[in-house]
């Protein structure tokens, strides 16, 4: 019981990275990796106005911050015309300074004894089940979260950003100013990552530098169980199927772990190996048919 | 309504590839004429779509569109006086958004639109009139992922989409060439359709000598990067298929490619 409820409050926590990473790869079709810095600048900015006495402030902010990480991946790869990945690698560099100087130059930050936004909840509603607070919290962001994007890319700028995934050359036909779309689009996406930062630091009561590496694998692994699950269909659907990718994404690894299939340090290499599975399965699909087409046609071959 | 004075691009200067495509080429169309543009393969037509579009800048020279220098402006927002197709039915399209989606970003160009609705019931209906006066039926597959559509039905809706807001200007740069004939004969008559409707000025890129010389007012030739021949009136009138083909080679004083220029 607990290791569903843990994963269930672990994966809409994750929900929103995995959102943001929808939102990049694929409405915006852009492969972009600033995640990894953009998730710790949410959540050190989170864990230092905790420290500071504004949680909630903290966590609201996990949004703008992750935006400000977008927007300069954003100019890097429009304005400056730097190669998608590479501006994304250069924001995510830039920010493990940022990072650090945004925790006070110390590497960990603890939040224990602090009032977090989870503690001042279970004090809210102390009638409740702490456990249940835990859920809903999290449950309630993303909910927030997922209705506004929903709501968003049916409006006109959202259109935008989902024809520039789609044909940029159309857009820009259509008098729209691609290069700001994009931008737009990766602060969007950022904000999400920011965000989903900004509600770990509360929930697991600390901040660490390196919460980051192989994020972006992470949420690529629940975005490909989403749609593997559920299909791919409009934006609504996979936003959601992305959340549900990433309750299902920790639930696997939590039961993974708990029957001593690995130890935890593994979670990287397969949040990695499913990403790589899942993407190589239209090659090996191919190269099956292919093989096929070999064999039935060295059989009937007539020689000369 | 376009004017062109003294364009010149070439393409890798300094490099034994260089390639002069537009040479100091003038240029005039008053509005509501409908010029046609033929020419062998690297004339430079694409290449004068293509400045005119603001897909780069011309090396010196200026474009005025109705009054207006556009040379230095950027191509996002040229585009919202400037319609353009291509040859390639992919090209004017987003593949994965249906069809009322697609009509919608373009509609947009008319006023920004920011957060409101993408698609509302008003526009629905212009749409669909729109649409159904192509005889295609497409007006009942809106809500149709434009990539199931065929290349003639896309290349139709791409000609909706940029005269839906009447651009000052509209290139068709060879829109009919990777249809099947039927197919091009059916959006070639909606284009002159269109652009009669609307008085567009209008420029048309064609290796079919036949259409150059039927559809529009004017016809020009290009050759290396230069306005060879500029045909209106009564003098394109009395012009024949072959008349054309033995002026060209007169001009030239080489013979045509006949590979490349379709006689009828």
């Amino acid at each position: 019981m607990t290791l569903v409820m843990g994963s269930l409050q672990l994966g809409l926590i994750y929900g929103m990275l995995a959102v943001g990473v929808y939102i990049a790869f694929r409405i915006l079709g852009i492969p972009d990796l600033s995640a990894e810095g953009t998730f710790t600048f949410g959540l050190a900015v989170s864990a230092a106005l905790t420290v500071a006495g504004h949680p909630l402030l903290g966590v609201l902010l996990g949004f703008p911050a992750g935006c400000l990480g977008g927007a300069v991946t954003g100019v890097l790869q429009t304005k400056l015309q730097i190669h998608p990945i590479l501006a994304g690698i250069l924001t995510m560099s830039g920010l493990y300074s940022v990072n650090l100087a945004v925790m006070g130059s110390s590497s960990n930050l603890s939040l224990v004894g602090l009032d977090t936004l989870f503690r001042m909840s279970f004090d809210l509603f102390s009638s409740m089940d702490k456990e249940i607070v835990k859920l809903l919290l999290p449950a309630l962001f993303c909910l927030v979260l997922v209705v506004l994007l929903a709501l968003f890319f049916k409006t006109h700028e959202g259109l935008c950003i989902r024809a520039t995934g789609d044909n940029e050359e159309m857009v820009r036909a259509s008098s729209i100013n691609v290069d700001v779309i994009k931008i737009l689009a990766l602060s969007i996406s950022n904000g999400c990552i920011g965000l989903s930062g900004a509600v770990l630091a509360q929930y697991q009561g600390f901040a660490d530098i390196s919460s980051g590496i192989g994020i972006v694998a992470v949420g690529l692994a629940s975005v490909i169980i989403g749609e593997g699950l559920f299909g791919r269909r409009g934006v609504t659907w996979g936003l959601s199927a992305t959340v549900a990718g990433s309750v299902i994404y920790r639930l696997m690894i939590a039961l993974a772990l708990k029957t001593n299939l690995f130890p935890a340090y593994f979670l990287k290499i397969v949040s990695a190996v499913i990403v790589a599975a899942a993407l190589s399965v239209p090659a090996f699909k191919r190269m099956l048919i292919r093989r096929k087409i070999k064999r039935e046609g060295l059989r009937h071959a007539v020689h000369p | 309504m376009l004017c062109i004075r003294d364009l010149t691009k070439v393409f890798a200067p300094g490099t034994p590839n260089e390639h002069t495509a537009l040479d100091h080429l003038d240029l005039s169309l008053a509005p509501g004429e409908f010029v046609t543009i033929i020419g062998s393969n690297g004339a430079g037509k694409s290449t004068l779509f293509s400045a005119i579009g603001g897909a780069f800048w011309a090396d010196s020279g200026a474009i005025f569109l109705d009054g207006k220098n556009i040379t230095y402006e950027p191509e996002h927002r040229r585009s919202a006086k400037i319609g353009r197709l291509f040859q390639d039915p992919m090209k004017g399209t987003a593949p994965h958004m249906t069809i009322e989606e697609n009509l919608a970003l373009s509609y947009s160009r008319s006023r920004r639109r920011g957060l409101r609705m993408a698609v509302s019931g008003r526009d629905r209906d212009f749409f669909r009139s729109a649409l159904a006066e192509f005889g295609m039926g497409l007006e009942d597959r809106m809500d149709t992922k434009v990539g199931l559509l065929s290349g003639g039905q896309r290349q139709a809706l791409t000609l909706l989409m940029s005269t839906i807001v009447p651009p000052k200007l509209l290139l068709l740069d060879e829109h009919t060439a990777a249809l099947d004939p039927a197919t091009a004969e059916k959006v070639m008559a909606i284009t002159d359709s269109i652009v009669a409707k609307n008085h567009l000025t209008t420029m048309m890129i064609t290796h079919n000598i036949q259409s150059a010389l039927t559809s529009g007012s004017r016809t020009i030739m290009m050759d290396r990067g230069k306005i060879i021949l500029d045909l209106s009136g009564v003098e394109r009138e009395k012009m024949m298929v072959a008349g054309l083909m033995d002026l060209y080679s007169a001009r030239q004083n080489q013979t045509l490619d006949n590979d490349r220029m379709l006689l009828v």
